[in-house]
This record gives C-alpha cells, sequence and structure tokens, in this order.
C-alpha cells in the first residue's frame, strides 16, 4: 500500500521556481502550507471565505489572461462553493489551475469528516462541469506531472490531489486583509496600484 | 355533490387573485421598457473602466445585462449563486480590473458571509440590486428577504443607497461607483421595484412572457 501524500511536501514541489506564478489559498491548512513553503506578495491567503477561493481566482485569471493563477484549497473549502465549478467551466480561462489538497477532514474545527470520506469525487463533479483538465494524484510522480501541467497550462485544470490528514503546526500568513491585498496588487501592477 | 362549484384551476385561481387587485398606476412594465437608465448605466459602467459583469438575471435588469453581453471590452460572467460574484470581483480588483454584480434582492441573502471579505481586505465592491418584495410586491415569497435586504446589509457595514424613481437611477449608480471605488468598500444600490414596476401576474398568466 502506498504512502498518502504529506500537503506541505505537495505544496513546497508545486511551488518550487513558481516563476511569476499568482497563488491563491483558500482559508485553514491551504493558507498555512503555502505560507510554510514561503510568504510572498504573489500569495493571497484567505482568512475567511470559506466557498470562495476559487471564484477569487477566476476574477485573478479574467484579469490577467498573460498570468498563471493557482487556487490551492481544501475539500471542505470547494464542497462550500461548488457551483464555482459550473461557473469557471462556462468562462474557460486557460490560466486558472485549482489544485484541490483532499484530505476528507475538516482540519481546522477537530478533523470531522468531509463529504469526500464518503466517496464524493470533485474531479468527477469539475469534469462533469466542463473542466478541460481533471485529474486524480495520489503519487509523488502524479504530484510532478501536475506540475508539468500547471507550468504548461493552456486550459482550464482542476485536480484533487489525496493527501494525509496529518496535524501540522499552524504556520500563519499576515492576517491583515488590506495589506494582503495592497502587497499583491502592487507586486502584480506596480506600486502605483495601491493609489488607484 | 361539489361544494364549490365555482372553484377555478391552480393556474385559474392565480388569474383570479392577480385580478382581484386593480393595477398600480404609474409602475406597468411598459414604462419600465421605455425608461433610459439601463442605456445610461451601460454608458456609466462602461466610461468608470467595468470589465467584468457578474450577474443572476433579473427582470429589472435584463436590458442592462443586454447591452453588457453585446459590449466587446465586457465580460459577463454568470453565476450560479450570488456569493460566487463577490469572490470574483474580490479577484478581479486584486488583477487589476473593475467590475459590478447584477442581482435581485433575493439574492443579498446568498451573499452575507463571502462579504465579509471585501469588508475586511476593503476591496471596491459595487453592487446593483433590483428590489422584490417591495413596493407592489405579489409573491408573499419575496416579502421576508426584500423587507431585510437594507437591514442586513447594513449589519455587516456594506453602504447602502436607493432609486426609487427612474429619473434618479443613472445618477445614484455613479455614486455608488464613486463611493466603493475611491474609498475601496462594499456598495449597494437598491434600485426599487417602483421603478422597476410590480411584477403584472395578470398579463403573465395572459401570455407566455418572451
Amino acid at each position: 500500500m502506498s504512502k498518502l501524500l504529506q500537503r506541505r511536501e505537495v505544496v513546497e514541489e508545486l511551488l518550487a521556481e513558481r516563476g511569476n506564478l499568482l497563488v491563491i489559498a483558500g482559508l485553514g491548512a491551504p493558507a498555512w502550507d503555502i505560507t510554510h513553503a514561503g510568504d510572498q506578495d504573489l500569495n493571497f491567503p484567505l482568512w475567511g471565505a470559506m466557498g470562495g477561493a476559487a471564484m477569487i481566482g477566476l476574477g485573478v485569471a479574467l484579469a490577467q489572461p498573460k498570468r498563471k493563477v493557482l487556487v490551492l484549497t481544501g475539500d471542505g473549502e470547494m464542497l462550500m462553493g461548488l457551483g464555482a465549478l459550473a461557473t469557471i467551466a462556462v468562462q474557460k480561462p486557460r490560466n486558472l489551475y485549482i489544485v484541490v489538497l483532499d484530505n476528507e477532514r475538516y482540519g481546522e474545527t477537530g478533523m470531522q469528516e468531509t463529504h469526500t470520506a464518503h466517496g464524493v469525487d470533485l474531479a468527477g463533479m469539475a469534469k462533469a462541469a466542463g473542466f478541460a483538465q481533471t485529474l486524480r494524484v495520489n503519487t509523488r510522480a502524479g504530484v510532478s506531472r501536475l506540475k508539468n501541467l500547471i507550468h504548461s497550462g493552456r486550459s482550464a485544470l482542476f485536480a484533487q490531489v489525496k493527501v494525509d490528514a496529518e496535524r501540522l503546526p499552524l504556520v500563519l500568513p499576515p492576517r491583515e486583509g488590506s495589506l494582503l491585498k495592497n502587497r499583491f496588487r502592487a507586486a502584480l501592477l506596480g506600486p502605483d496600484a495601491v493609489h488607484q | 355533490m361539489n361544494p364549490q362549484p365555482d372553484m377555478p384551476s391552480a393556474a385559474g385561481l392565480l388569474y383570479y387573485r392577480a385580478r382581484s387587485l386593480p393595477p398600480i398606476h404609474g409602475t406597468q412594465m411598459k414604462k419600465t421598457a421605455e425608461s433610459a437608465w439601463p442605456g445610461e448605466v451601460h454608458a456609466l459602467l462602461k466610461e468608470a473602466g467595468i470589465r467584468q459583469v457578474a450577474i443572476v438575471p433579473d427582470a429589472g435588469h435584463a436590458r442592462l445585462i443586454k447591452l453588457c453581453e453585446k459590449d466587446k471590452s465586457m465580460r459577463v460572467v454568470r453565476l450560479t449563486a450570488e456569493e460566487e460574484g463577490v469572490a470574483l470581483l474580490a479577484g478581479a480588483w486584486l488583477g487589476g480590473e473593475k467590475g459590478v454584480l447584477l442581482m435581485q434582492s433575493s439574492g443579498v441573502g446568498n451573499c452575507i458571509n463571502m462579504l465579509t471579505l471585501p469588508i475586511a481586505c476593503q476591496f471596491p465592491l459595487l453592487m446593483l440590486v433590483t428590489m422584490r418584495g417591495d413596493f407592489g410586491e405579489f409573491n408573499p415569497a419575496q416579502i421576508p428577504m426584500g423587507n431585510a435586504t437594507q437591514a442586513v446589509l447594513e449589519a455587516l457595514g456594506v453602504i447602502v443607497k436607493r432609486a426609487d424613481a427612474a429619473k434618479d437611477v443613472t445618477e445614484m449608480v455613479s455614486g455608488a461607483l464613486r463611493l466603493a471605488f475611491n474609498t475601496y468598500r462594499p456598495v449597494a444600490l437598491l434600485i426599487g421595484q417602483r421603478v422597476l414596476g410590480a411584477k403584472d401576474f395578470r398579463k403573465l398568466t395572459e401570455s407566455v412572457p418572451q
């Protein structure tokens, strides 16, 4: 039996040599994971807005068609905003890649099981919605392939990465929303963006 | 024995009940169709550089939505629920674009927790909300949310303005747009049912709406 993927190893690999990738992280563990991999201005970690990560990614992707946008989020967060799969599939953004780190748990609230622990197939739902590329990942080789697909991406992608339900030390990004917003905009759009 | 020989069918009952009240003077759908505000608001949004138009349709927004769909400088994003639009437009601003969210007042209820995002991060957000459960409403199911729309938004800290006459809508949109994008806040403009016309169910029972 193969060992389950460790979420922080997955995120570190996906974000290594990330270039100018724009990264949105859903609240909770994915926000801590991207911060663990290295907090930076082009990260937008969420502290709330559960169910909104993928749609925030769509807004960025439509505004910045020449940049690649990676949304890293959890299974609970994605389950709360499933309608976004339909909305994004209709828009067909070529530069939006959604990766769900699926530990089958609500990690921040006591590791209660989510629907994916009971067979709900998020990648299948994304495929049925019309995503051009959908995949399930549960091996290191699969993570490398996913990384290549993101970096060479030409159409919207949805990946469900099965990860271990570990309890990990929190690695917190800044909490102040205006700071997170303004540093992202300044890094992406130039220092004058905060005066617009 | 039939105790109620004149009892109409369900559709007939709707017709009967709608017919039992006279039309509200000055709020016919025909008058709404002739109103200039959708065209003026579209021009205003275009001039302000609005690029992403997030929608859950409402009859009151139908003409504005058509104008935005025809406009190549705008991207219309149809949502499954209104809260998606709140998140979308936060992303638009992060990416350097402006947007607008068009919805019916019932959709405000679907947005509540997501509105904490633009409030906590001071994202500009312009919401144009056409009212139901408001002036002259026919449908009881629209009343609870329509009645609560303004109070709920204000309880969260969203700035709320209202336009209750067609002649005021364009100016109020202009003001709401400035408030949102100059002061980095969510702003909702409620467009009253008096502007849009109370839905005339009598006509709807007589013909299939186009």
